[in-house]
């Protein structure tokens, strides 16, 4: 039988993703694609892959699954979510690592601590059929992943490999930061002439907080309301992810990977590339601060982000003592909680 | 109205050619569409053209805002041939009560009888000035003055696929069951989005639709046609 992931419990929103599905939007077709593509991309460098390969999304509340394969390397990064091992003999192996398990092994995703969502990778990655170039699902337009759907207890999501390779397992030296607390940065535009002066101060002024109403889509801020100066319908134009579009209400929208291509209503400011994982990041009830930044600050912010990512992937390290999964269980389960490094 | 470059953060940037819904502003947007897709510029994502506007998406890693305008300068003033022939596609719908859940409604608003709603739906040929809301869904226009409405106040939670519908100066079709605001006059046996189809959607901006009537009957061979993947939609190419 093909290698694969059996889902024993699906958590609360397990979804494969990738980088996205581009070059469909004049088509209507959104762009998909992880969250936090910091994250997932972290979680594909740690076994081995390249940025592109497909992971699991997980939001909010991880999935039970057990191994159908005759091993598999998996890593998980984001959200303060833990790898923790099932069966007899329970323990936690941490986050932002590899960890080599062999067949049957049941594990868990644990609750997400710090942040909505997070990355399960597999070495080689899922072997998912591309749908318009991408394996990443659009839930609402039943197309991409899974049959274009979140995961369902019982199904098997195949992988790339029957086998791990031989290596050692890796670790990250430092958790990276997840921008909890950091400002959101955005530039103002593309139609903050349709908004009053009060509004434009008000937005990075005062303090946001996601609203319940959050999903892949986008989500509504609870805050101030932002005012219109004269009307809220505009004709229908292109809207990019990391948008803030106001309806008439005056309550913000965010757009996340899932929004729609082109919308009516005016957008005040976009949040910046580089802040689009940190903001995505957050869960309803967090708090948001938004700081006005113009478009060259933006883009020399995404080129450090992209540096300090590439510092991190240099980091990685393979972790004290090898790959050896009996070691490594004896060793979070009665020494330490976390990641030993190998020093030299 | 002078062209106007508007940030989207350091994602995309926005060239505004109108703030209003006019076939000499589409073609200015869909022929720099054509133009910057024919350029293949280092870092541009991908174009997605609007009403008004031509959104061009880029990798900040691999360009800049400030370079990326000055090259979309460049192409606004050169002239060259469309990247894609436009089509003029011939849609079949079957207007009868049951396919046409408002056309009763639509009659009663405009004044008109329901035939004479259904002439002049049929009677235009449409522009599709932009695909958006959900995958498919092309805006086209301009209809029949005399058919200008209103949104529905109360929407629709499911419309189902293929529903043809009108609202202020565009028509429609749904290419998937959807929520809706539309009214719902007609329905066509031909899907009109597809992941497995290059490209997905039967429509691409720029295109011409024509809307031919039908009744059941025909509705049904259509239909089950296009399941047995037996039938295409009449198209030929046109000049724009």
């Amino acid at each position: 039988m093909t290698a694969a992931l059996k889902v024993v419990a699906p958590g609360m929103h397990t979804t494969i993703q990738d980088l996205g599905r581009h070059g469909y939007q004049a088509f209507g077709v959104p762009v998909s694609g992880a969250l936090d593509v910091v994250s997932h991309r972290l979680a594909n460098r740690i076994v081995g892959n390249g940025d592109d390969a497909p992971t699991l999304e997980i939001l909010f509340q991880g999935p039970t699954l057990d191994v159908v394969a005759e091993s598999a390397r998996i890593a998980v990064a984001g959200g303060g979510a833990e790898i923790e091992l099932m069966g007899d003999r329970p323990s936690s192996l941490g986050g932002w690592r590899s960890a080599l398990l062999s067949r049957g092994q049941r594990f868990r995703v644990s609750r997400l601590a710090e942040a909505s969502c997070c990355y399960l990778a597999v070495e080689g990655g899922f072997s998912v059929e591309r749908s318009l170039g991408s394996a990443s699902t659009y839930a609402r337009g039943g197309f991409g992943g899974l049959e274009g759907r979140a995961l369902q207890a019982g199904d098997l999501v195949p992988l790339m490999r029957e086998q791990a390779s031989e290596r050692a397992e890796l670790g990250l030296a430092e958790r990276p930061q997840l921008g909890r607390e950091q400002p959101i940065r955005i530039v103002l535009g593309p139609q903050q002439d349709h908004f009053t002066e009060a509004a434009l101060e008000r937005l990075a002024g005062e303090e946001f907080v996601v609203s319940k109403h959050a999903d892949r889509m986008g989500m509504r801020l609870d805050g101030p309301l932002l005012a219109h100066r004269d009307g809220y319908n505009i004709v229908s134009d292109g809207i990019a992810t990391g948008a803030i579009q106001v309806p008439g209400s005056g309550q913000p929208i965010l757009l996340l990977a899932d929004h729609q291509t082109t919308g009516g209503y005016p957008k005040i400011a976009t949040v910046i590339s580089a802040d689009i994982p940190v903001v995505a990041r957050r869960k309803p009830g967090d708090r948001i601060r938004f700081e006005a930044v113009d478009v060259a600050e933006a883009e020399r912010l995404r080129r450090e982000q992209e540096a300090a990512f590439q510092a991190l992937v240099t980091s990685l390290a393979p972790l004290k003592p090898a790959a050896d999964l009996d070691a490594v269980r004896l060793l979070d389960a009665n020494l330490i909680s976390g990641v030993v490094f190998d020093e030299t | 109205m002078a062209v106007r470059f508007l940030p989207s953060a350091d994602s995309a940037v926005i060239v505004e050619f109108g703030d209003r819904i006019d076939r000499a502003v589409s073609d200015q947007v869909l022929g720099l569409a054509a133009r910057m897709r024919a350029a293949d510029i280092a870092g541009v994502i991908e174009v997605v053209p609007s009403f008004r506007s031509l959104m061009v998406q880029y990798d900040p890693l691999r360009t800049g805002s400030a370079e990326l305008i000055g090259t979309i300068r460049s192409l606004l003033t050169s002239k060259s041939a469309l990247d894609r022939k436009r089509r003029l596609w011939r849609v079949p719908v079957c207007y009868e009560s049951d396919f046409a859940p408002d056309l009763a409604s639509v009659a009663r608003q405009t004044k008109l009888a329901p035939e004479e709603v259904v002439a002049l739906h049929s009677a235009t040929r449409y522009h599709v000035y932009m695909i958006g809301f959900v995958p498919g869904f092309p805006y086209m226009g301009d209809l029949a003055e005399a058919l200008v409405l209103p949104r529905l106040a109360d929407p629709r939670i499911r419309v189902p696929s293929g529903s043809v519908a009108i609202a202020t100066t565009m028509t429609a079709i749904y290419p998937l069951e959807s929520p809706g605001g539309w009214h719902l006059i007609g329905t066509t046996p031909i899907p009109i989005f597809d992941t497995l189809a290059s490209p997905p959607a039967l429509f691409a901006p720029g295109d011409a639709v024509e809307f031919e009537a039908i009744d059941p009957d025909t509705f049904a061979r259509i239909r089950s046609a296009t399941e047995r993947r037996d039938y295409r939609p009449a198209s030929t190419e046109f000049a724009g």
